[in-house]
């Protein structure tokens, strides 16, 4: 007799066009089993998810749930078939309570507000999970977010839980205690499936691992039996380093002195909270925080898109807030900037190659009309420099994949010379390959003097990489400390509050200066003015 | 002013909010599944024609009132099958309407007027006795409040009850917090089962039916039984606004129709040759007010504010 798994794939094939997206793929998971899948970019495993949400339909092969052929066409089959989808990017409705969202969908009539309280308490606390059921959306941090994720499936009653890469914005406690509400459903009996890139985490969770390539089930194999060298083997097919240089520079000099930075965002609410902290040469400040703890308003301020309520940016004695981008590049400044938003801010979608470089050159271009040849030029360029894979310099940038997109933008910001280098998550939705080029861009950068501003969120990169870490928390900068001083689990006390004086404990010199501090929630830190002494 | 003039300038309020009643409730359903429909004006013109039309053919007012909501349904049919199914720009769809809307209402018009007996078109006695003011035994006798609250044509009844039903709909039901969804967030929507097209498209044929009705009431009423051209003439534009004003509320559009109503009717109660001020003036006071309220409702930025998050974008599921 074969053993009833959970979900069994047979044979799943799924092409976009000509694009073969997933190919004769086969997976299983059991009932009180956690599976991770494992792959880079493009390798499928979205698409093979989608497929049992209900968002795609496979071309061919057959789905099958408790031993059972089914055919998902929608998400309601999906959902009538037990299974409960947690995206990455949460499918919230902000302006509802999370008990709204958690009955949404639901049909027949609205239950008493309170036994239906009570009911979604209970659930949650079968579980593990703390919930207050009338708070708003947006009211909510990123991890309560997924809280309410999670309590929407389970209060459907889902017994096959997907996750698609949960852990991309948590802290590392965070993380930790998603892990251990997996391990209690995973006693309960439900089957789950979970998405990561991070390979720890999978080695921490999992009970078994499926690896996709390319849209091909390379490998399952049984975690206990694995480690992060033989993952990263059978996901990119070849052997490779796992680590990040950081080479360490000398003559490092400050470039940017940032002097009691308060930003307001345009609902008036504080984005930077008095903070203060210096930029310098040949190396690379690596920027921790949950999302939204002010990284974007940080990086708008210091190229002169957002203007700063109070405090000053010196550049060699010289205020540059109040100035706009293009008086700062009269300075003489160079500042490149590679925003987060990279087909919305950083590049314009619907261009080519060629035009987004022109972008950056448009102004020395003497006379009226466009001079397309140096771009083009740069345009190849980079293709050569850099591995970019595009049919043409002409082709709209949209039509390339993520990490092309990131290549075409860093390359052309790198082009122009910066002194000053401000990235934000610049590998953020690239597989293990491209962000590792990404990395090397940045160190070589680094080595020719750039002083590089990394905001990010995988903590592992940024303490490799970075020379020093900021980490703000709710605008404020909780401390600025070197890098290979710190460890993951500080940081993230830091990212939810804690300073990094409390964090470092005692013993340490810098501790001192500010009990009262802990009291006075305006007041900041000074760890950065000491660090510049 | 006397109290018998207040009395009178309230219930010519009443009388001229009662086509915003229409057509801002009609485009609050529409605008609460993320369609933003500019062809409220138009809608309602295809409503005010097939209403009066139909009430001159069949002499009958139960037959004109299901013939303005028919014909704004089908209107908002073709505004449905654009947007939702082939995800056509919503404002170009929604001021297409309009134009389309305004001009085969005054076409019909005019073809109806070349085979009419002298010149003019008049609704049948038998319909303008349907559409009389109700008269209820007993309420409508009271003094003041008899004739405030208890003395309208059946229109304006109607329009309260479908803003009340509407608002009990949308805040009060399960669908209704389902089809809210959809306006603030398909995708979330999407994913927790809830039938998106189809729920758009209900709600888009609702907001045509209900708009349809609110033509009737322009064509039929405002004009005392005879056809004039453009008898929309711009009131659609304003429902479209003042669901701004209502804060996408239903119940609240019975207020604020009612000061848009007090506002259309100012210029012949307010005392004349006290203030040389010119009757255009009035005239335009709607619109400035309602340009004026746009203004406001724009400074004021929260997170709470009450605007569907994904009003006048369409959703493709497929779409990454």
């Amino acid at each position: 007799m074969t053993e009833q798994y959970a979900i069994e794939c047979r044979q799943i094939t799924k092409a976009f066009g000509s694009v073969v997206a997933n190919d004769k793929i086969n997976l299983t998971v059991r009932y009180g089993e956690i599976m991770a899948l494992l792959g880079e970019n493009g390798s499928g495993k979205t698409t093979l998810m989608n497929m049992l949400s209900g968002i795609y339909h496979p071309d061919s092969g057959s789905i099958l749930i408790g031993g059972k052929e089914v055919s998902i066409n929608s998400p309601v089959d999906s959902k009538n078939l037990g299974i409960g989808m947690i995206h990455q990017h949460f499918k919230l409705v902000d302006v509802f309570s999370a008990m709204d969202n958690i009955i949404l969908g639901s049909h027949g009539r609205r239950l008493n507000r309170k036994s239906l309280r009570e009911k979604i308490e209970e659930l949650g606390h079968s579980f593990g999970l703390e919930i207050e059921p009338e708070k708003k959306i947006y009211d909510m941090s990123v991890s309560e977010k997924q809280t309410v994720e999670i309590l929407k499936v389970l209060y459907r009653g889902a017994q096959i839980l997907i996750l698609d890469e949960p852990t991309a914005v948590l802290t590392p406690q965070e993380t930790e205690k998603l892990f251990a509400i997996l391990r209690r459903m995973k006693e309960q009996g439900c089957a789950i499936i979970i998405i990561t890139h991070k390979l720890h985490e999978v080695l921490a969770i999992s009970d078994r691992v499926t690896i996709l390539r390319k849209g091909k089930s390379i490998d399952t194999v049984v975690t206990g039996e694995c480690d992060e060298k033989k993952l990263t083997e059978l996901m990119v097919g070849r052997p490779i380093s796992l680590n990040i240089d950081r080479p360490r520079m000398e003559n490092r000099e400050t470039i940017l002195k940032v002097v009691d930075l308060t930003v307001e965002k345009s609902d008036k609410t504080i984005a930077l909270d008095d903070i203060s902290f210096d930029i310098r040469t040949g190396e690379i400040l690596g920027v921790a925080g949950v999302a939204g703890s002010g990284q974007k308003e940080l990086c708008e301020t210091l190229t002169g898109l957002m203007v700063a309520k109070k405090g000053a940016i010196l550049y060699h004695k010289e205020n540059i807030v109040g100035k706009s981008p293009a008086e700062i590049i009269r300075l003489g400044i160079s500042m490149s900037f590679v925003p987060e938003d990279r087909l919305g801010m950083g590049l314009v979608a619907s261009m080519g190659m060629v035009d987004n470089m022109l972008l950056k050159s448009y102004s020395e271009a003497k006379g009226p009309f466009v001079e397309r040849g140096p771009a083009r030029e740069l345009a190849e360029k980079l293709i050569d420099k850099l591995g970019i894979v595009t049919p043409g310099v002409d082709m709209p940038v949209r039509l390339m994949s993520g990490g092309n997109v990131q290549k075409v933008l860093l390359g052309r910001e790198i082009e122009s010379s910066p002194q000053v280098l401000i990235t934000a998550y610049p590998v953020r939705g690239l597989d293990i390959n491209s962000s590792y080029t990404i990395y090397e861009l940045l160190n070589e950068q680094k080595k020719k003097g750039v002083a590089v501003v990394y905001i990010g969120e995988d903590l592992d990169v940024l303490l490799e990489l970075s020379d020093r870490i900021m980490v703000l928390c709710h605008g404020q900068v909780m401390g600025i400390e070197d890098a290979d001083r710190l460890t993951k689990e500080q940081v993230g006390l830091m990212m939810t509050g804690a300073r990094a004086e409390e964090v470092l404990g005692a013993g340490d010199d810098r501790v001192q200066k500010s009990d009262e501090c802990m009291d006075a929630p305006g007041c900041v830190s000074d760890e950065g003015e000491e660090e510049k002494a | 002013m006397s109290s018998e003039l207040i009395i009178k300038f309230l219930v010519a309020a009443v009388l001229a909010g009662t086509p915003f009643l229409f057509g801002t409730v009609g485009e609050i359903l529409s605008e609460k599944v993320g369609h933003l429909n500019l062809g409220v004006e138009g809608m309602m013109a295809i409503g005010a024609c097939a209403g009066f039309m139909a009430g001159y053919v069949t002499d009958s007012f139960v037959i004109a009132i299901l013939a303005a909501a028919a014909a704004g349904t089908l209107a908002a049919l073709i505004y449905g099958v654009l947007t939702v199914t082939f995800m056509a720009n919503q404002n170009v769809t929604g001021l297409t309407m309009t134009i389309f809307g305004t001009g085969l209402s005054n076409f019909v018009g005019v073809y109806m007027l070349e085979r009419s007996e002298g010149g003019t078109l008049k609704l049948p006695e038998r319909v303008t006795a349907q559409m009389r003011n109700i008269d209820i035994p007993g309420l409508s006798d009271i003094p003041v409040l008899g004739e405030l609250l208890f003395s309208y044509n059946p229109f304006v009844y109607l329009g309260l009850v479908i803003a009340v039903l509407a608002g009990i709909y949308l805040y009060k039901t399960q669908t209704g917090l389902n089809v809210q969804a959809i306006g603030e967030n398909p995708a979330a929507a999407d994913a927790a089962g809830i039938e998106v097209t189809k729920w758009r498209y209900i709600n888009i044929l609702l907001s045509g039916a209900i708009c349809g009705i609110g033509g009737a009431y322009c064509s039929m009423i405002i004009n005392s039984g005879v056809w004039l051209r453009d008898s929309v003439g711009g009131l659609g534009w304003i429902s479209v606004a003042l669901v701004i004003f209502a804060s996408w509320k239903p119940i609240n559009v019975i207020y604020g129709s009612f000061v848009f109503g007090a506002l259309r009717v100012l210029k012949y109660y307010v005392p004349k040759n006290t203030y040389a001020i010119p009757t255009a003036f009035f005239d335009a006071l709607p619109f400035l007010i309602t340009a004026l309220v746009l203004v406001i409702a724009s400074m004021r930025k929260s997170k709470r504010s009450h605007i569907p998050a994904h009003l006048g974008v369409n959703y493709f599921r497929e779409e990454r």
